[in-house]
């Protein structure tokens, strides 16, 4: 921030648009809810702690869903706890983000096939915005995964809802397959 | 270590049990079976399943016995003899060094195990969890509900023919 | 006069009992209130649902609800080969895998009846001991947290972060290690390992003081967990409790020594108890003292094994391994002292399939929280979070 203090003090005018700087504000103090499940429950503590110090991202846990506006599903979701992972995500307040973390939450994981009480994807009853794979995910990948909420964020737009964006985007029909293949395209071209 | 070091122990542990066994066979005759002399898990079982209380309150109370601790109680499902049955590892923490296990056996459908939560209280949660996952019901527990799987849950998971339900409050269960 | 006179006494008085301990007497009638603590409280360690029924501050009845990560571990015991459990059971008390490993293959090896190479042994003791270190500074870590000291968390995972990447180093994961195999561990040492391991010790060493000053003669720390959930021994027995919650209520029973498995008895460590001078014998306080006690026992193990480990150039720590691990018909109950007590499985082979029959895990956690409901008569509500996390409980292992 030293730099913004500096120009601002010397009586600058900083130009930009609303969309930007309520994207900033909100994308530099994303607040997750403090909960944990399983494993992976122990990675994310650990990212939180000294050694990968979230708090330099303004990523700080709440105790509370109604003061959070993103939900980590840090660990296997079972039967009995996805009703509870409804409710929580329901009390959350919009515009709300769910990252997956960790192969239990993104698809069921090691429990894939026997596991008659676990949840095969958490997926199947919240909408996630980003998954971060691993088993646990080191806290570099998850750190990963809460840029790429930074970035999905970056992207908004006031007025336009991720909703409705998500339905424009299916209505203009763009494979993002395509649009891969037609950058390799230009960049072998160049 | 040796390998022979380990083995004297091992028959140490056995002998241990066979003394154990003796005490208990003297006071129950026909109540109790012959002593499985299994090197790694010496057990008996229980013959008469309604007087498992009394041997379990035995085997904790007689001043030569004193098994105070129960390490482990797991259900077992035996299909082939339509069985249901339970484990458990004894043991005397603190007082005399040895250990035995119990097998105690009921019917598949609707059997009935004495409980022994009050005899040792680690038997409380165990024997709820017994219940959750084979059936089998405890008397005289004091609050025999499911403890792992949800309430109202279908079927018993860990017995040999458990098939799971479809779906669980709208929300799909299989992969 | 006499009806007004009745009626001044005739309301809720609290009477301190001892340091900690209140009686609640009562005249008038008054309503029960039932307090929901969890399944996403973030004080309750994981998904713990706890149901209190209080009566003003003071809880009558706290009955813990479990099962909220039932992951069906059994089943997959059942469903899986011997080798492909070993991950399953990593995932059992993920803060401990290495340990919950070695008493798996504890189990197995008594049912197959095999030799491990001596250095394999020491091996293991050194990894196991390394991991309980850091799960015991986890559990003190988080303790902090719930009686809302901050900074002890953030040492303890600075200090936790170099034990990890010790294991990482060794094993190829940072948490679930997936290390120790029936038989074997999967890879030798690192070159150079056991310089860095005693580099770290004697780094960590007066970390750990460090650490004690700040929490474990915290007057605050102190007041809050003295005299909170007393447990006497025999009660304790009774309840099944093994580990450091057996030991903090004064009883000397450490597997390590009873059993004496695997290096153990040609080890040096004693079997931490507290004496009653710091902390009353029993309470939140004295299971807290036990664990950073054994931090201490758990260096000087690492210290010795690496000096008595036989050293051999070209080692394969797989050689004792078997091809196909079919035991012959019989059960077995293994054990090994986890970090939180006495994990034991109880497997049974039919002596015919690569799978058991049975595996059923007999957790300390478990068994440890079955007594949160004797424990928290009479205590007050921040008490209760005192003694939830003096009991270290570990989710994943209480629901497998």
């Amino acid at each position: 921030m030293g730099l913004l203090d500096a120009k601002i003090s010397n009586h600058n005018v900083l130009v930009t648009s609303v969309d930007n700087v309520l994207n900033w504000a909100r994308l530099s103090s994303l607040w997750p809810m403090g909960f944990g499940l399983a494993c992976c429950a122990i990675e994310m503590m650990a990212t939180n702690a000294s050694n990968y110090d979230l708090e330099r991202f303004g990523i700080f846990p709440r105790s509370s869903p109604r003061q959070s506006d993103l939900m980590i599903v840090a660990g296997t979701v079972t039967m009995k706890m996805a009703e509870r992972v409804i409710r929580l995500y329901e009390q959350m307040p919009e515009p709300r983000y769910v990252l997956s973390m960790g192969s239990c939450s993104n698809c069921g994981g090691p429990y894939w096939k026997h596991g008659y009480h676990v949840l095969k994807g958490v997926d199947r009853i919240i909408p996630v915005d980003v998954y971060v794979p691993g088993c646990p995910p080191r806290p570099e990948a998850l750190i990963g995964g809460l840029m790429k909420v930074q970035e999905l964020i970056r992207m908004e737009q006031i007025g336009i809802s991720r909703v409705e964006a998500l339905k424009k985007l299916e209505e203009k029909n763009v494979d993002p397959g395509q649009l891969i293949e037609d950058a390799r395209k230009g960049a072998m071209a160049s | 270590m040796g390998e022979s070091q380990e083995s004297v122990s091992r028959s140490q542990e056995v002998e241990a049990a066979l003394a154990l066994w003796e005490i208990v066979h003297a006071a129950f005759p026909d109540a109790v079976s012959a002593l499985d002399e299994n090197p790694f898990m010496p057990f008996f079982e229980v013959l008469q399943t309604e007087r498992w209380r009394e041997i379990a309150l035995f085997l904790r109370d007689d001043p030569k016995l004193r098994c105070n601790y129960m390490a482990c109680l797991s259900g077992v499902d035996y299909p082939e003899e339509g069985k249901l049955g339970i484990v458990c590892n004894l043991e005397s923490v603190g007082v005399h060094a040895h250990k035995i296990a119990v097998k105690v056996y009921c019917d598949r459908e609707d059997g009935v195990i004495p409980s022994v939560a009050r005899v040792w209280k680690t038997a409380d949660w165990h024997e709820r969890e017994a219940f959750d996952m084979y059936g089998m019901t405890f008397s005289g527990h004091p609050d025999l509900r499911r403890i792992l799987c949800p309430e109202d849950w279908t079927g018993y998971p860990l017995r040999k023919d458990y098939v799971v339900q479809e779906s669980y409050h709208g929300i799909k269960v299989p992969n | 006069m006499q009806e007004l006179g009745k009626a001044e006494h005739s309301s809720i008085r609290v009477t301190p009992q001892g340091e900690n301990r209140v009686i609640v007497e009562k005249d008038l009638s008054s309503e029960e209130m039932i307090l929901n603590m969890g399944p996403q409280h973030p004080s309750t360690h994981g998904v713990l649902r706890l149901e209190c029924k209080t009566d003003g501050e003071v809880v009558i009845e706290a009955e813990p609800y479990l099962g909220y990560l039932h992951r069906c571990f059994e089943k997959h015991a059942e469903m899986v080969d011997y080798p492909g459990i070993v991950p399953f059971v990593d995932r059992m008390d993920y803060l401990a895998s290495m340990n919950n490993d070695f008493a798996y293959c504890i189990a197995v090896e008594k049912l197959l009846d095999i030799e491990i190479p001596r250095r394999v042994e020491f091996m293991r003791v050194i990894v196991s001991e390394i991991n309980r270190i850091a799960s015991h500074l986890v559990a003190i870590g988080t303790y902090a947290i719930d009686l809302g000291a901050f900074t002890p968390f953030l040492f303890c995972f600075r200090d936790r972060e170099h034990m990890l990447n010790l294991l990482e180093w060794t094993s190829g994961a940072r948490m679930l290690y997936n290390y120790i195999l029936i038989g074997g561990v999967a890879y030798d040492f690192p070159k150079d390992f056991a310089h860095r391991t005693l580099e770290f010790v004697k780094y960590f060493r007066p970390k750990a003081l460090e650490l004690q000053k700040l929490l474990t003669e915290n007057e605050i720390f102190v007041k809050r967990t003295k005299g909170v959930g007393m447990m006497p021994a025999d009660v304790a027995i009774n309840y099944g409790w093994s580990g450091p919650m057996l030991r903090g209520s004064g009883v000397e029973w450490d597997l390590r020594r009873v059993d004496g498995y695997s290096v153990y008895p040609e080890l040096d460590f004693k079997v931490c108890v507290p004496d009653g001078k710091f902390s009353d014998i029993g309470d939140s306080l004295s299971r807290h003292v036990v664990r950073a006690l054994e931090i201490e026992e758990s260096l000087n193990i690492i210290e010795q094994c690496l000096d008595k480990m036989p050293e051999e150039e070209g080692f394969d720590p797989r050689s004792a391994i078997p091809k196909r691990i079919r035991p012959k018909a019989g059960e077995v109950y293994g054990r090994a002292e986890n970090p939180r007590g006495e994990l034991g499985f109880y497997i049974i082979s039919d002596g015919k399939s690569t799978k058991p029959l049975r595996c059923k895990a007999r957790s300390s956690c478990f068994v440890n929280l079955s007594a949160m409901k004797e424990l928290s008569l009479g205590q007050l509500i921040p008490d209760l979070v005192a003694i939830i996390g003096s009991i270290d409980i570990v989710l994943g292992e209480v629901d497998r």
